[in-house]
């Protein structure tokens, strides 16, 4: 395509407004359109200038989530209140997510793969410091990421590294891997949130001093309680972080970071209760947004198991369940159906093609009796540890499934130790996912044969043949279809019942600026509300 | 006196089996629970290998026998270990968060007890009127609702409609001492509505009890004015059963309010018990249980002594 060079102005001055593109690159553009600098320079004061970020201010996170076991070790992360402390403002990944969710510079100035995507040579961005001084370096970023791998590795992000067989330095600023197998998406696992730089030798109780390269360093850490961070002046982009100072504050009660909000303790809060969040939406002090991202509510069932191993079965139970009826009631509509497939629709490579499953009784009975059954007995485990109102969820869905000849029996098991206990183990159970930044690693995570935590034991070969060579392939429209064709797949074959995709929804203080593209990875912004939001 | 010191002495050294006891109990009720502590860290994400590898740094390993006994060796030397989970030394955080669940308990109690001893008083006094019950069906109410309701109306009440107090209680470190007992209050409010009932109503009882012997009766037909009546003769001989409901309401300040942690977002102990016991964190649950054991022992014992101390029978025995 190509564009006049006024066009290109607008395009650049955009950027510029988002933040996407330093008022010094916009100038060296805009000179090289055959702008006067005087001109481009006005340009910028007139309409990018408008939406300045302003500096300075207090911005304290009412984070939910929050235990007393918390740390800022990026091996244990697991929820809101550590990763935004840790992931979000002390240190970084050498690639970002950015807003729409695709892979951008981060310690990495740039990177390039082989042509079989199995070598991937990154470029470190040079001159950046840690909180404490030291100059970055290769050695930092190699013994950073060495710590998720190997046996003695306890780290939650160990099978995202297995894929890795060699890090080595090449020269001062350079770094290469050599995967066991191609991965296209290579850059997207280096932005994990676990997979965060810090300096060489920091291990067990040294992660708590909080040392990394991120836009805020860490002046008070009490786990389960508070972080505070002070704006990182070295910062390695310019122009931000926006905040002086920024307090992560745990609340994990709703009605109290709700109350929070409301009383000004907090400027922005996250899961705010879909029940009464229409309250908080009439006051005019507070803006609520949702987004709909990735999160999911999945029911697996196990595909080897009596009566699951009938793919007939495990249709006359997709189709015996009111998706529609669960969105309205446990998420009050702050969703979308899930349609047994876990690429989500914001995601690049989303089957939009595939025909929403509806709740019908006699399409359900009809697979019965293909399976050649008149009726149908099956258990599901259920607790509120896999996602809040499963248990509630588990009913709606046994006196839906009654309609269609299927009795559940509702099995409430106890929320401690669901993880380890019931999920995996039960061939019927409910569960979450987070879901993951692209269509591979989703389905390398649950759906490949043999994968950790395939909670369906699902065993498709066109699948796995179609995963495998997605995962090298790098022409896009090849991609595309392969991943749309796997979405079919899992749809009609797969053991996930599948059934919403549930919002974040959020709110925040009226004077804060809000981007108008917030990301949908993760809550709170993708969790890098510190660093791109501002007060107005 | 001496019965006392004997008292004193035995009630510590069957305190001292008591802890011991309970250290065993929560030591291994602990394991019984599902899961441990590679698991709760790790949750959904972990894999068989993960937890093995977790297991062994922690320890994990090892038969339950021996862990408890490396346990209470350390222990009985002084030293409570380190956090399973964050590896920073349990003492100072524990000692930390018990200092907050004591200012909070004292500060509750400091609204509650003159509170609820004044109303004991006047409702006896007034028995039957209006007032008597108003107080009662008021205090009634409070404890019959649950503590997380009281919470959230104080709330609703005091920081989002009036806007005088701050709705969570998180302090920062660098806090001053009044600026603290501020951002305490509505805890401290909600803790004083919900244990008051029992004080107040316990006083009005004993007092009325004793209004109807012969010896008040008799201090009445000499003259004695009402308030007198209850300050100089009644209440002396009603302090007995007032002193043990009393600690052991003051027992449940210290022991049992983690709900109220929670609404108010306030670091205590109860909070740090429940985080711990769900990540199966066993150093630090056996460090609050036992903060908690001993609280209980303490006070009980405390509550014997006073209570033989205000009763002069067991003063001066004959």
């Amino acid at each position: 395509m190509f564009n006049t060079p006024k066009q290109s102005l607008q395009q650049l001055s955009d950027l510029v407004a988002k933040g996407r593109l330093s008022r010094r690159d916009f100038m060296t553009r805009a000179v090289a359109l055959g702008v006067s600098t005087l001109a481009a320079e006005h340009m910028l004061t007139t309409s990018a200038l408008a939406q300045t970020p302003k500096i300075g201010g207090l911005l304290r996170v009412g984070a939910p989530s929050a235990s007393t076991d918390d740390t800022l070790d990026p091996a244990t992360l697991d929820d809101s209140f550590d990763i935004l402390s840790c992931y979000g403002m002390l240190r970084n990944n050498l690639v970002d997510i950015d807003e729409y969710s695709a892979p951008v510079p981060g310690l990495a100035e740039s990177w390039e793969a082989s042509s079989d995507v199995a070598t991937w040579t990154f470029k470190l961005r040079r001159g950046v410091e840690f909180h404490n001084g030291k100059t970055m370096t290769v050695d930092d970023v190699i013994d950073s990421l060495n710590y998720h791998r190997g046996e003695e590795s306890a780290s939650s992000a160990k099978n995202l590294v297995e894929q890795i067989e060699e890090i080595r330095a090449d020269g001062k600023d350079t770094i290469v891997f050599k995967l066991k197998d191609g991965n296209a998406d290579f850059p997207v696992v280096l932005s994990s949130y676990q997979l965060l730089i810090f300096p060489e030798g920091t291990r067990g109780a040294e992660f708590d001093k909080g040392i990394g390269t991120g836009p805020y360093s860490l002046q008070y850490w009490e786990p389960g309680v508070r972080m505070e961070g002070k704006r990182n002046p070295n910062y390695y982009r310019e122009g931000k972080p926006h905040f002086d100072e920024v307090h992560v504050i745990g609340i994990n009660d709703v009605v109290s970071r709700t109350a929070a909000l409301q009383t000004g303790q907090v400027d922005i809060m996250s899961r705010c209760d879909v029940k009464t969040v229409h309250l908080l939406e009439r006051n005019s002090d507070v803006q609520v947004f949702q987004v709909t991202g990735t999160k999911h509510y999945t029911a697996p069932m196990h595909v080897d198991a009596a009566p699951f191993d009938d793919v007939n079965v495990r249709k006359a139970i997709k189709y015996g369940i009111d998706r529609q009826a669960i969105l309205d009631t446990i998420l009050l509509g702050y969703g979308e159906l899930g349609n047994d497939q876990p690429i989500a629709p914001t995601m690049r490579f989303h089957n939009p093609d595939i025909p929403q499953t509806q709740y019908d009784p006699d399409m359900a009975r009809y697979h019965l009796k293909q399976a050649g059954l008149s009726s149908l007995d099956v258990n599901l485990a259920a607790a509120d540890a896999a996602f809040a109102g499963a248990v509630d969820t588990a009913v709606l869905f046994q006196e839906q499934a009654s309609k269609a000849g299927i009795n559940i029996n509702v099995d409430r098991v106890s929320e401690d130790g669901y993880w380890n206990d019931i999920w995996l183990v039960r061939p019927w159970c409910m569960c979450f996912w987070a879901g993951r930044p692209t269509e591979d690693l989703m389905f390398s995570s649950a759906y490949e044969a043999g994968a950790d935590w395939n909670d369906t034991r699902w065993a498709n070969p066109r699948f796995n043949d179609l995963l495998v060579a997605a995962r090298k392939e790098l022409d896009e429209n090849k991609r595309r279809e392969m991943y749309y064709e796997m979405q079919q797949l899992c749809h009609d074959d797969g053991g996930a019942v599948i059934f919403t995709f549930a919002a974040d929804v959020q709110a925040a203080s009226a004077d804060l600026h809000k981007p108008d593209q917030v990301a949908s990875n993760w809550e709170f912004d993708g969790h890098k509300v510190a660093e791109r939001w501002w007060w107005s | 006196m001496i019965r006392l010191f004997v008292m004193v002495g035995e009630r510590l050294l069957f305190g001292a089996i008591t802890l011991l006891a309970v250290s065993i109990i929560i030591a291994s009720s602990v394991d019984l629970l599902p899961g441990d502590v590679a698991t709760a860290i790790l949750g959904q994400a972990a894999t068989p290998e993960t937890v093995a590898a977790l297991r062994k740094q922690l320890g994990l390993d090892l038969p339950f026998y021996q862990r408890y006994w490396e346990w209470l060796w350390d222990f009985l030397r002084g030293d409570m270990g380190v956090s399973l989970t964050n590896e920073r030394p349990v003492a100072p955080q524990v000692g930390e968060r018990f200092a907050n669940t004591l200012l909070l308990a004292a500060l509750a109690a400091a609204i509650a007890v003159p509170l609820s001893l004044a109303l004991g008083i006047l409702a006896a006094i007034y028995r039957g009127g209006w007032f008597d019950k108003l107080i009662s069906s008021s205090t009634l109410a409070a404890i019959s609702m649950p503590e997380f309701l009281v919470g959230y109306i104080v709330i609703a009440i005091f920081a989002v409609e009036l806007g005088w107090f701050p709705s969570i209680s998180t302090l920062r470190h660098d806090i001053s001492f009044l600026e603290r007992i501020y951002v305490m209050l509505l805890p401290c409010i909600t803790l004083a509505l919900v244990v008051m009932a029992h004080m107040m109503r316990l006083t009005r009882a004993a007092i009325i009890n004793l209004l109807a012997s012969p010896y008040i009766e008799m201090a009445r037909l000499k003259g004695v004015g009402t308030a007198r009546l209850i300050v100089y003769h009644a209440l002396p001989n009603a302090l007995s059963p007032i002193i043990t409901v009393i600690v052991l309401n003051l027992a449940y300040l210290i022991v049992g309010v983690v709900v109220v942690e929670v609404v108010f977002v306030y670091p205590g102990l109860g909070q740090l018990l429940v985080d711990s016991v769900s990540a199966r964190n066993l150093p630090v649950v056996q460090a609050s249980c036992l903060i908690f054991a001993g609280t209980y022992v303490t006070l009980n014992l405390l509550a014997d002594i006073f209570s033989s101390l205000a009763n002069p029978r067991l003063r001066h025995p004959r």
